[in-house]
């Protein structure tokens, strides 16, 4: 809500010299936030003048100018600028006369833009400043000609400052309403809440002794709700008043205009701008119609199945049978409180007019103004709630500005259907208020506080009865009251008092274990990320599971980039895009991980619900598990990608390119971090190299894949043919995994140490012949450790030999060579017995 | 040489003499052990010497054995002493050889990094588990009852709309991203036992277009308190410990009127500190606010009994007003830089 300070200051006392900072830190204070400071920017000097001589100058590009001789100070004064009375200026425009008041910007102002002006040479002449049209001066959009006073209805002596004449000296506060305040889009609910700031005196603008009473005999209107919402009725109050024999042709004057266009609210014409003046100043949308377009009486309803109706934006709209409608003899003549409809528009040929100052149901036109996205300045006041009891000043108010500035007749009273809401009595018990707080208000300044913002207070029986005002239609129960108080008293009157909790658990495992995994990951050289979970479905068919096909995934209805309405199953094509990015930056060795939530849906089940309980009550057991059945599994991944070298060249070391070692040793450090024995056994994956693949697994669960992507893959992303990642479900990880790690005995007897050799064929994996030397071997083997692969000279062709480091030791005695070699052997022969392999001497 | 040597006094001076002339020859320790063996070991003059001592008459033993033992004692001390010089310029040298540009070396640790908007996560929820709170989380795709209904916004109320919210398709399955972390709100109530004094932080989601201060899919914190006697005064405590605990004991806040469904009497959240870069001035930085009766209605807690606070402030503009940082866009581009400008640190 824009709120120019010449307005606001008709309906309280400003502060002499209050400033848009003054009026905005005022505001805030009671909840009406600063948002923006709009002025027109027009600097002096800038002065009436008249137009006394012209010649015109046809010029070689076709225009032709005029070379104006024009007064801007009464005859033998110095004018504004310090300059002569008279100034010699050139103007391209040719709708003014000679003898015309118009408005003249003399060197040294400045216009909208910023525009400086300066006596300046053109067309041969030194043209001594500039006449201004209704644009340039940033008033309206009029650019056809120069601004002739007189088209405002205005007079003024020659030399007068034309910024105060026009209002262009006005500035406007905007403030940030929040939505349960329609009040404060209204002059007259800013102007209630700057006095409760500050204490000024406030003047209400719709209580005037002098406005009209509503009464039975006006324009003929009826109401028929057959499909009330929630059980309201779409009508609560409906008010007309009509006024004949205005004179549409007549402008709006400068002040209105001025007004208007701080408010942000574009001049239309006399008539328009008068219902979106009085809908600023009282909150009350208006709406006129040409009373002579009218066909018999209005009769306010729901639509009809199919019906259509064009609205003022020249719009044809398939209305819904919850959409409130206005309609007369002919059908639709427009939407209830959110936008009227051409047929029946007041225009320039009107000349007689029918005002509606309506209260509509705010539930009716909020859904309305979404389903045929209207958003309007109407639907935004009824949505929020207008004040029940203005409908009547405001069509009274309408009335009389239309008989003021247009020539008008009002008829001497109006119809009226329906009553005002009257709100029901809150019981606020004593000691409430201080209660939630945390001050200790003193009854006076409870009930002062309530009687200032306009609330009826009585005592009650252990309190006091409290009933709100009507235009405070969100004020519904006792804690609004006590936010009331507390922002009339004063939000910085509450001390501050740190409570004491109870005893916390600190962070439960997987909160702890995240940690961990991340830190781990970092300093062991990988950078975090936190990518947008929105991909496309071939992304996440790439990533989202193992073998080839479709990956169920949760779409995104309102996706903002519809190429990746998804949402992740996998947090690999989130590192691809900043490998990506990175390496587009120019750095080439980059390791990044994320640790996040992927969504992964079952194939074919439904999730969440078309009815949702009541958000009034605590929903039964039984809902409150179909509501938690209804949410798709979020497991928590962990990932990496790593891209470039591993190592990269330093003085004595050659570089290291990174594979998928590098994606191996990071799922070590996933299991370091989560306590986890990973098992790392030959895998495949469609999205990963055949033979560079690798299947984790804890236990007997997969817990995700490592690897180095389809060589193809990784060039179509943009990156090196060798790119390794990882990626782990750390939900299942834990799940798999002991929380707490049972100690074994640590033996201080001497160890004994072998070495063995076993030659097996390529194809068997050295993790397989270890895991059997490790069974064969028995409880003696405390540690045993690949330490050389070997092919060629001396081993067949298919053949390789493995050679590992072996650590016995029992926890009694000390080994004897002899008792190693035994346990030593009798691994060997479990390898050879499972993969045939050989005793390497 | 011959098989027996007479003791004498010359033939003894001789011997040694030679020794410590060939000790003090001894360039280093390999020189030196043939010297022991040359002049020290049993071929020796002087062991030959020794092992005349056998032969000599009983009453020449005495001056002769100690004319000999004072001649062995001379060069074992020359050559101990020796000795001890050669190990020690040969050790200086060593080392002399092994001396390294430490400014050259090959790096066998690369630098990595966390997110500082994870860390900064991490930091809030240390201050507050410090105080004796928990770590409270929900999903991501929610229900339109635990983001909207519960928390007193009705699916017609205008707050609602201006959400900005991501819906799941198909729309009527009312599942959408959580806007905010206010879900874990009742998710906490609904699950835990009273008082309940917790901390959601998490990813939310608006239909923000992404810019240098918008971004779609954001972090947030929401603390809850539901407890017999929570007032406003102790919202503004919780929020001044905190502030003071992540910005520094000149750090204030302020409350300012305003409204949320979910709370009433609703505040937002400013606060203050010497060190913007922009000079020291109130910046907003959240809402706040005793938690509405509707939503412990609708949690099942009666509002007669208990009463509760809730707050919730945005983790990328804690990032910006406390590192400075510019764009909310490198926040999520993964660019290594950024993150490594913070390394484990925030």
């Amino acid at each position: 809500m824009r709120v120019p300070l010449s307005w606001l200051a008709e309906y309280v006392d400003l502060a002499p010299g209050s400033t848009t900072e003054d009026v905005h830190a005022a505001l805030v204070k009671v909840g009406l936030e600063e948002e923006d400071v709009h002025t027109f920017e027009v600097t002096g000097p800038v002065v009436v003048g008249e137009v006394l001589e012209f010649v015109e100058e046809p010029q070689k590009n076709g225009k032709t100018i005029r070379w104006c001789q024009v007064r801007v100070a009464p005859e033998g004064e110095l004018a504004a600028d310090g300059g002569p009375d008279v100034h010699g200026i050139v103007c391209g425009a040719g709708n003014f006369f000679v003898g015309d008041k118009v408005v003249v910007t003399l060197p040294g102002a400045v216009l909208p833009g910023p525009f400086p002006i300066a006596a300046r040479k053109t067309y041969g002449h030194v043209s001594d400043g500039m006449i201004a049209s209704t644009r340039e001066l940033g008033l309206g959009d009029e650019h056809d000609g120069i601004l002739r006073l007189s088209t405002l209805g205005v007079d003024a002596e020659v030399g007068t400052d034309a910024i105060a004449l026009l209002g262009l000296d006005d500035a406007a506060v905007e403030i940030n309403v929040t939505p349960d305040r329609g009040y404060a889009f209204s002059i007259r609910g800013v102007a209630r809440e700057y006095a409760h700031a500050t204490g000024a005196a406030f003047r209400d603008p719709a209580l005037r002794e002098d406005f009209a009473p509503a009464g039975t005999d006006g324009f003929p209107v009826t109401v028929s709700d057959e499909a009330p919402i929630h059980g309201n009725p779409g009508v609560r109050v409906f008010a007309t008043r009509i006024v004949r024999n205005v004179d549409a042709s007549r402008p709006t004057p400068p002040w209105m205009m001025s007004r208007l266009k701080l408010a942000g609210i574009r001049s239309i014409s006399l008539l328009v701008d008068i219902t979106n003046y009085v809908m600023l100043e009282l909150g009350q949308p208006i709406h006129g119609y040409d009373l002579d377009a009218l066909t018999d009486g209005i009769t306010v309803r729901r639509a009809q199945p199919g019906e259509t109706l064009t609205t003022l934006d020249d719009q044809v709209r398939t209305l819904s049978p919850e959409d409130l409608l206005i309609t007369d003899g002919s059908g639709p003549i427009g939407l209830a409180g959110v936008m009227g409809g051409a047929t029946t528009e007041m225009g320039a040929a009107t000349r007689n007019v029918l005002i509606e100052s309506a209260n509509f149901d705010p539930v009716s036109i909020a859904r309305t103004a979404r389903r045929h996205k209207l958003p309007s300045e109407a639907s935004k006041r009824f949505e929020r709630g207008v004040d029940t009891r203005v409908a009547v000043p405001a069509a009274s108010r309408v009335a009389e500005l239309m008989v003021e500035l247009a020539g008008g007749e009002a008829e001497p009273t109006g119809s009226l259907l329906g009553e005002p809401i009257v709100a029901e009595p809150i019981l606020l018990p004593d000691g409430y208020v201080s209660g939630l707080i945390g001050i200790e208000y003193t009854d006076e300044e409870i009930r002062g506080s309530l009687v200032e913002i306009g609330a009826t207070v009585d005592d009650a029986d252990g309190g006091l009865r409290v009933t709100a005002p009507s235009w405070r239609p969100d004020i519904t129960d006792k804690s609004d009251l006590a936010e009331e108080v507390a922002r009339i008293v004063g939000y910085d009157r509450i001390p501050s008092v740190l409570p004491v909790a109870p005893p916390g658990r600190g962070l439960t495992r997987s909160q702890r274990v995240r940690r961990t995994v991340a830190n781990t990951l970092a300093a062991a050289g990988s950078t975090e990320i936190l990518a947008f979970p929105f991909l496309s479905a071939s992304d996440n068919d790439k990533f989202g599971s193992p073998v080839e096909g479709t990956v169920p995934a949760i779409k995104v209805a309102n996706a903002l980039d519809a190429s990746a309405p998804y949402l992740r199953t996998s947090l690999i094509p989130g590192l691809i895009s900043a490998a990506k990015r990175n390496l587009s930056r120019g750095l080439t060795d980059v390791s990044l991980f994320e640790v996040g939530l992927v969504f992964t849906p079952e194939q074919g089940k439904r999730y969440g619900q078309a009815e949702l309980p009541s958000g009034v009550a605590r929903p039964t057991a039984e809902q409150l598990a179909e509501l938690n059945a209804g949410i798709p599994p979020q497991p928590r991944h962990v990932a990496v990608i790593i891209v470039g070298n591993a190592v990269a060249k330093q003085p004595g070391v050659a570089a290291v390119p990174s594979g998928i070692a590098d994606a191996l040793a990071a799922v070590s450090q996933v299991g370091l971090a989560t306590g986890a024995t990973i098992d790392v056994v030959q895998g495949s994956h469609h999205s990963l190299h055949p033979g560079r693949t690798a299947e984790l697994r804890v236990g007997d669960r997969v817990v995700g894949y490592a690897g180095e992507l389809l060589p193809q893959l990784a060039l179509d992303s943009d990156l090196p043919r060798v790119v390794a990642v990882a990626e782990l479900d750390l939900d299942a990880i834990l799940e798999s995994t002991d929380a707490e790690i049972a100690a074994g005995v640590i033996g201080t007897l001497p160890a004994a140490t072998q070495d063995l050799s076993l030659v097996v064929n390529r194809s068997v994996p050295a993790g397989d012949v270890l895991a059997s030397v490790r069974e064969g071997a028995g409880d003696l083997l405390e540690d045993i450790r690949l330490v050389d692969d070997y092919r060629g000279k001396g081993v067949e062709d298919n053949a390789k030999s493995l050679t590992f480091a072996l650590r016995f030791r029992a926890p009694d005695r000390t080994l004897t060579a002899a008792e190693a070699s035994e346990a030593k052997l009798a691994g060997s022969a479990l390898a050879t017995e499972r993969f045939g392999a050989v005793l390497r001497e | 040489m011959s098989d027996s040597q007479v003791i004498t006094e010359s033939a003894v001076n001789a011997a040694v003499e030679s020794a410590l002339a060939a000790i003090a020859a001894a360039a280093d320790s390999a020189a030196l052990k043939q010297v022991r063996t040359e002049h020290t070991g049993e071929a020796s003059p002087l062991a030959k010497l020794n092992g005349e001592l056998r032969n000599v008459a009983p009453d020449q033993k005495a001056p002769l054995g100690k004319l000999v033992g004072q001649a062995r004692g001379r060069v074992n001390g020359a050559f101990a002493a020796r000795e001890q010089q050669i190990v020690e310029a040969e050790n200086a040298a060593q080392l002399d050889a092994e001396a390294l540009d430490v400014t050259a070396l090959a790096s066998r640790y690369t630098p990595g990094a966390r997110h500082p908007l994870t860390l900064l996560q991490d930091r809030v929820s240390e201050i507050f588990t410090g105080m004796g709170w928990e770590i409270a989380e929900g999903p991501e795709v929610e229900s339109e009852w635990f983001n909207f209904d519960a928390l007193n916004f009705d699916a017609d109320h205008p707050a609602r709309a201006m959400q900005d919210t991501f819906f799941i398709d198909p729309p009527e399955s009312h599942l959408v991203l959580r806007t905010h972390t206010s879900p874990v709100q009742v998710r906490s109530l609904l699950d835990r036992e009273l008082p309940v004094y917790v901390l959601a932080p998490g990813r939310v989601y608006r239909t923000d277009e992404f810019d240098a201060t918008h971004l779609p899919v954001f972090m947030q914190f929401e603390g809850l308190a539901v407890d017999k006697g929570l007032t406003m005064a102790h919202l503004k405590g919780t929020l001044d410990h905190f502030v003071k605990s992540i910005f520094g004991d000149e750090a204030k806040i302020r409350l300012r009127p305003s409204y949320f469904p979910f709370t009433e009497p609703s505040a937002e959240l400013d606060f203050w500190h010497p060190t913007f870069k922009h000079g020291p001035r109130w910046i907003e930085w959240g809402g706040c606010g005793m938690i509405n009766p509707n939503v412990l209605r609708a949690a099942g807690i009666d509002p007669d009994e208990y009463s509760g606070f809730a707050f919730g402030m945005g983790i990328e503009r804690g990032l910006m007003l406390r590192n400075d940082v510019q764009d909310m866009r490198e926040m999520v581009e993964g660019d290594v830089r950024f993150s490594q400008q913070f390394g484990m640190v925030v």
